[in-house]
């Protein structure tokens, strides 16, 4: 049973999942976008055969010595994903333009940054800017990765400053923002993109809803700090569905340094 | 005023309330109680040594938040001469949290920002607890490119809970307002010194934070997280933010070992509140000593580039992660 069929989060449908998988794990009722694994997110926005990943050996460490509370949490979700951290990188063609893509995977730690995230994605991005090729980061993330502490925080300007150096060498860079992108990772790489993405109704933001509402002592709007709030706030180019996703970054990416003419 | 006295403090206050009466009562002359007084002050002595040698993360982080802790605009009045404060982000509004503005160090032109805490209640709500909105942020992105223009070095005070939580913060985009700045910072093409003087409160502090020296204060914090927050993650109960502060490696000490930080500048005993005009003098010493040791690092002209290729590897360098090289384990 619970294989066949999934329940919609949103509309609380019970859907068919292999319907769920065809519509390209969009609710097919209510349009709810249901979070993808990187592999999926390669696989829907990489040309066919093209992924070839960069830097697949980084793994975390304990910096702080916080002991097995973290490094079994990480080995379990290694284990769940089939992921080494929170983020694949590596080099792919879109729509025919070669790029360095970046996806994050929600489900490994929650998205979240520590060392070995900002790591890669730094890595990833100084090889777009060797190569001379535009950079798509596709992003999912609660935040800054608390069991790093202080070294989580400093990724967030180590990710920041490499995309400085792509903007110097005249590159493109092209970010997705899916549900949920907040905290530190919002608040560093994945709004710096020369053009940014979403997709419908992700929670985007800097800061969580239980705070703000503890903070200010009211109850939040409907619809706050998802993407159409933030497209009405001027804050991202474009909210894009699903299935034209792949289609708008290829078309864009024809504007940039390396685009097919 | 009780209120501004931290626990660790009471026992110290308790003995120097006895030590200013007995000075009161010998002043009147009708004993001579000098030597109770001498065993006294040395006990007190003893005691705040005892007590500040041995604080834990937790105190330090209450300590970083002393009510009577001196707040940027000490630092900028007590440091600097001719402070010219500058408003407004010229877009939406000034924001009373993030202070900015000319200044001379030892007669040389600077830029400064900071966060700014209000010294008591009325003040506070006016800067929002030194919380900076996106509007703070957008002053000091405006004001540090000015000072890139004028060639003048950047000295920012960090002293923050965090970015202000609130509605209006996020309408205007807190998230992209914090990444703008470390994406300019990193890239400005002269000096820039971060000194923090109290809390260092994750993004909201980092968003004033990058530069080519990170300089902080013995007893302040700088943290991804506050300690309560985490706690109410990790835990789901925000009273275990002491069992939190140690978790997160907050202190100064700390962050030098994991060299997040460069410099520890020390404080008076007590902390800098008992003693500001000793951590004015030993935070001017650490800014002009940093600013002339990054100066002379460099030979003109190519100064700019070697500056700003110089700090990407200072914070490119951060972190601690595991690798895999030809089936050997390799941490770096």
């Amino acid at each position: 049973m619970e294989d066949l069929w999934e329940k919609c989060p949103q509309c609380k449908e019970v859907v068919y999942r292999k319907a769920l998988e065809e519509n390209l794990k969009v609710c097919p009722k209510c349009k709810h976008h249901f979070r993808l694994t990187a592999a999926e997110r390669i696989a829907l926005t990489a040309d066919e055969m093209t992924f070839k990943e960069l830097d697949p050996f980084l793994s975390p460490g304990d910096p702080l010595g916080i002991g097995k509370s973290y490094t079994e949490k990480c080995l379990e979700d290694e284990k769940k994903t089939g992921l080494k951290e929170a983020v694949l990188t590596g080099t792919a063609k879109i729509g025919g333009v070669s790029a360095v893509l970046g996806v994050m995977d929600f489900h490994y730690r929650g998205g979240s940054m520590g060392s070995v995230v900002g790591e890669k994605i730094t890595r990833a991005i100084e090889a777009a800017v060797e190569s001379q090729k535009p950079v798509v980061m596709i992003t999912a993330s609660g935040g800054a990765r608390m069991q790093e502490g202080t070294l989580s925080l400093m990724q967030m300007a180590k990710t920041s400053a490499a995309v400085a150096k792509l903007n110097e060498a005249g590159l493109m860079y092209l970010c997705v923002l899916t549900d949920p992108t907040t905290a530190g990772v919002a608040a560093s790489f994945a709004s710096l993109g020369d053009v940014i993405l979403a997709e419908p109704r992700a929670l985007i933001g800097f800061t969580g809803q239980r705070v703000i509402e503890e903070t200010i002592r009211q109850k939040l709007p409907p619809g706050f700090q998802l993407s159409e709030f933030f497209l009405t706030h001027g804050m991202i180019d474009l909210i894009v569905e699903r299935r034209l996703l792949k289609e708008t970054v290829a078309r864009l990416l024809q504007y940039g340094k390396g685009g097919l003419s | 005023m009780s209120d501004s006295i931290l626990d660790i403090e009471k026992p110290l206050e308790k003995l120097e309330g006895k030590i200013a009466e007995l000075k009161k009562l010998n002043a009147d002359g009708a004993i001579d109680l000098t030597e109770e007084i001498y065993l006294l002050e040395e006990k007190a002595l003893r005691l705040k040594e005892e007590i500040f040698r041995n604080l834990t993360p937790w105190e330090k982080v209450l300590l970083a938040r002393h009510m009577k802790r001196p707040t940027a605009l000490d630092y900028i009045q007590n440091i600097f001469s001719d402070f010219i404060e500058l408003h407004g982000d010229r877009l939406f509004a000034d924001d009373p949290a993030v202070v900015c503005g000319f200044a001379k160090l030892e007669g040389r032109s600077i830029l400064v920002t900071g966060h700014q805490k209000g010294k008591e209640t009325k003040e506070n709500l006016r800067r929002n607890f030194g919380m900076a909105s996106p509007e703070g942020f957008r002053k000091a992105a405006r004001l540090m490119k000015l000072a890139e223009k004028f060639h003048l070095p950047i000295i920012s005070f960090i002293d923050t809970p965090g970015a202000y939580p609130g509605i209006g913060a996020e309408e205007r985009g807190q998230f992209v307002a914090i990444a703008e700045n470390l994406k300019l910072m990193s890239r400005l093409k002269v000096p820039i010194v971060v000194c923090v003087i109290g809390e260092g409160g994750s993004g909201g502090a980092l968003g004033l934070g990058v530069g080519d020296r990170i300089l902080i204060l013995e007893h302040a914090v700088y943290s991804v997280i506050s300690p309560e927050g985490c706690a109410s993650i990790l835990w789901r109960d925000g009273k275990k933010a002491p069992e939190a502060a140690s978790f997160l490696h907050l202190t100064a000490q700390d962050l030098k070992k994991l060299k997040v930080v460069d410099e520890v500048i020390p404080e008076p005993l007590g902390g800098a509140h008992q003693n500001p005009d000793i951590v004015f003098e030993n935070v001017k010493i650490s800014l002009l000593k940093n600013l002339k040791e990054i100066e002379a690092q460099y030979s003109a002209p190519s100064f700019e580039e070697s500056l700003i290729e110089k700090r990407y590897q200072k914070f490119r360098k951060i972190g601690i992660v595991m690798e895999i090289v030809e089936s050997n384990s390799k941490k770096y």
